[in-house]
């Protein structure tokens, strides 16, 4: 990959690491920073968005549960975005960043809910502003760019992100939120994770720029490229843009290159389009962070039994919770389209009832 | 009561500036709607008067417009949407489908989307080519966002203040052949105009006549030719085209006992088709002839030198009345 692309771009655009394949620190800069307490925040939030993630798997295997999307591998780059977040600023998913909304505060059980078909997945914990996944892609990337808008005209320091991957910066809604957002100049963060395919096609077939990140120029707009990879890097850099758009600096476009090292989506086979020594090179950004943890005295092997056990029984209360959930309820296919029903469609709501009670007879 | 008389693009100006006086949650946002006070005037002065906050000139991007409208209408604004011309929504058409009316069914109410979308429409101007689509039918088979579409400037101000009330979003079509031809007194105060409520423009006793838009001048001429001939014409103006007043097309179909649809869309699924299922619902009975349409052509509108033969004309529609008449 990138081999006919000439250099400049990925030199002025290095991808910034803190800790490097083998879990040592390349940027001392941060050292200091790093503390035990972070650590561990960012090992139990990847260990338990994995643990998540592998049992939707398995449910989807088992029936249990629909189609859905895996995001093994990007474990560092949702995490250590979302940990940024605080209470107050508006996330725009897509539909593989639930490990980044878990993180933020939303719900497992209801997330497990939406992924088997439920209204009730896509409705955030009172509070937290967390958006329905976007399923068409990049139409997110505008609804951050007008949320944020909205944040600077109230005078608050809340910020938006918006999670898009390397397919959605194809798209046209890409260029109109990133221009929107420079034009007004709002508290917003476009994080691009950069997970290497589209479904099936990869990046050198997705665009001939040789960085997602150097597209910020056209915006006028500061970027990074990171390491998506490197936990910390993530955490520090996209620390970095917040802090620049809760201080009234404007957006930032943030480019963490990962890998999805599963496939699509459980009806998706990606033993059609790459090889399977494809990314075999690339270190998990868990097993990366354990050997940070065992390289720097952190590893803790009674904290990590113990928060194994705590996140494998967290998982199995959601999972109990998703399947006993009330069933869905008919009249919701019609109750959330206006505030006030019009006539027209209560009348199909109603004829529809009175056939189902027919039916029941 | 204070009145003044107005044209149907001076009513718009009007309805946005009382709503952009009474709440500062409201905010314009299209191309070219602030100093230039847009391509037709609609928001002539109000960018002076509220400020380039409030009267925004957005970039040339109009799913940037309606995506961010999205977040502003989510994150505690009421955005009114310039789409200059309906020609030009298509880059919106996603956002408009897949977020702004669903956005309340996927989160079960919790996120909702009190945005109106003003867009000019329909041909007849001599505009240029795209400039004069009649897409309503793009929108009213969307689940989740009203339509609206007045024909006089009294109704103008009342449904674009009702559609600002309501708090879902709402498609307000505004006929550019009617923008400067009409004139007439206009209440300078607050009102609406309940949304869904169609209204008897002309009440006769043989045929109804169902239009909306620049269409009704079309049926009241021919309305008024056909009245030489000794044949009453009750004129429909629906004014609301979702939800569509169903009960007011039924009692006066169920009076005349015969129907012509005016519309100038194409007629392929056109939304006459629905009002004839909605004729064939609630007075099958009643009917004494066949349903005439009379309708745009199944092909994309003209440029301008042959838009005339694309229009219903009073002369095509006079044409329904006598068969209808003569079933």
């Amino acid at each position: 990959m990138g081999t006919k692309y000439p250099k400049q771009k990925t030199e002025k655009y290095p991808k910034q690491q803190v800790i490097d394949d083998r879990g040592n620190i390349v940027n001392e800069a941060y050292a200091e920073e790093i503390t035990e307490e972070l650590v561990r925040k960012l090992y139990y939030n990847m260990i338990r968005i994995r643990t998540f993630d592998r049992r939707a798997i398995n449910l989807h295997r088992q029936g249990r549960l629909g189609t859905y999307a895996p995001f093994e591998g990007q474990e560092a780059a949702q995490v250590g975005s979302a940990l940024a977040l605080k209470e107050g600023d508006w996330v725009f998913p897509t539909y593989r960043d639930h490990g980044a909304t878990i993180t933020f505060g939303a719900d497992m059980a209801k997330t497990y809910l939406y992924w088997n078909g439920r209204l009730e997945g896509c409705v955030p914990p009172q509070g937290k502003n967390i958006f329905p996944p976007a399923v068409p892609i990049a139409t997110q990337i505008i609804h951050a760019a007008g949320a944020a808008w909205a944040e600077k005209r109230k005078g608050s320091n809340n910020v938006a992100i918006a999670y898009f991957g390397d397919g959605a910066t194809s798209e046209g809604d890409f260029h109109e939120g990133l221009n929107f957002a420079s034009v007004f100049q709002v508290p917003a963060i476009f994080f691009n994770q950069n997970n290497g395919y589209a479904i099936s096609v990869p990046i050198e077939k997705q665009m001939n720029s040789e960085t997602i990140a150097q597209k910020a120029v056209a915006y006028g707009m500061p970027s990074v490229r990171i390491d998506g990879n490197d936990c910390f890097a993530v955490y520090f850099e996209v620390q970095k843009a917040f802090e620049r758009a809760r201080s009234g600096q404007g957006p930032t476009l943030v480019e963490a290159v990962t890998w999805r090292k599963g496939a699509h989506t459980t009806a998706d086979d990606p033993s059609k389009y790459r090889e399977k020594e494809e990314g075999e090179a690339i270190v998990d950004p868990v097993e990366r962070l354990e050997l940070f943890m065992k390289n720097n005295n952190y590893w803790d092997e009674n904290w990590i039994a113990d928060i194994q056990e705590e996140i494998t029984a967290e998982i199995d209360a959601a999972v109990a919770t998703m399947e006993s959930f009330p069933k869905a309820n008919v009249e919701d296919v019609f109750n959330h389209v206006f505030e006030e029903m019009p006539d027209q469609l209560a009348e199909q709501k109603n004829a529809y009832l009175n056939h189902l009670g027919r039916q029941s007879l | 009561m204070t009145t003044k008389p107005m044209t149907l693009i001076q009513a718009v100006n009007d309805a946005m500036g009382i709503i952009l006086e009474e709440d500062d949650k409201t905010l314009i946002l299209g191309e070219d709607v602030g100093r230039n006070g847009g391509v037709f005037r609609a928001t002539e002065g109000l960018q002076e008067k509220y400020g380039e906050d409030r009267v925004v000139d957005t970039p040339l991007s109009e799913s940037g417009i309606i995506g961010s409208s999205v977040g502003l209408a989510v994150n505690g604004f009421k955005p009114i949407a310039e789409i200059q011309f309906l020609g030009f929504i298509y880059p919106a058409y996603e956002q408009i489908m897949t977020h702004v009316s669903r956005l309340r069914m996927r989160s079960m109410s919790r996120f909702t989307v009190p945005l109106v979308i003003r867009a000019p429409y329909g041909a007849g101007i001599k505009a240029p080519e795209i400039h004069s689509d009649s897409v309503e039918i793009l929108f009213t088979h969307m689940p989740g966002i009203k339509v609206i579409c007045p024909s006089t400037p009294y109704d103008a101000k009342g449904l674009l203040i009702a559609a600002m009330e309501d708090p879902d979003p709402v498609l307000f079509l505004e006929p550019m052949k009617n923008y400067r031809s009409i004139r007439e007194d206009v209440p300078t105060e607050r009102y609406s105009i309940e949304i869904g409520k169609g209204k008897i423009v002309e009440e006769g006793s043989d045929v109804t006549i169902i239009a909306w838009g620049a269409m009704i001048t079309i049926a009241q001429k021919a309305a008024a030719e056909a009245a030489k001939n000794g044949i009453s014409c009750e004129v429909l103006d629906l004014r609301t085209l979702y939800p569509i007043d169903r009960a007011l097309i039924a009692e006066s179909v169920q009076k005349t006992t015969r129907a012509i649809i005016v519309h100038e869309a194409h007629q392929t699924s056109g939304l006459g088709n629905d009002i004839v299922s909605i004729i064939n619902d609630t007075s099958f009975l009643f009917m004494r002839a066949p349903i005439e349409r009379v309708t745009g052509f199944d092909v994309p509108v003209p440029f301008f030198t042959l838009e005339e033969h694309y229009l219903p004309t009073p002369a095509r529609v006079v044409e329904s009345i006598e068969k209808v008449m003569n079933f």
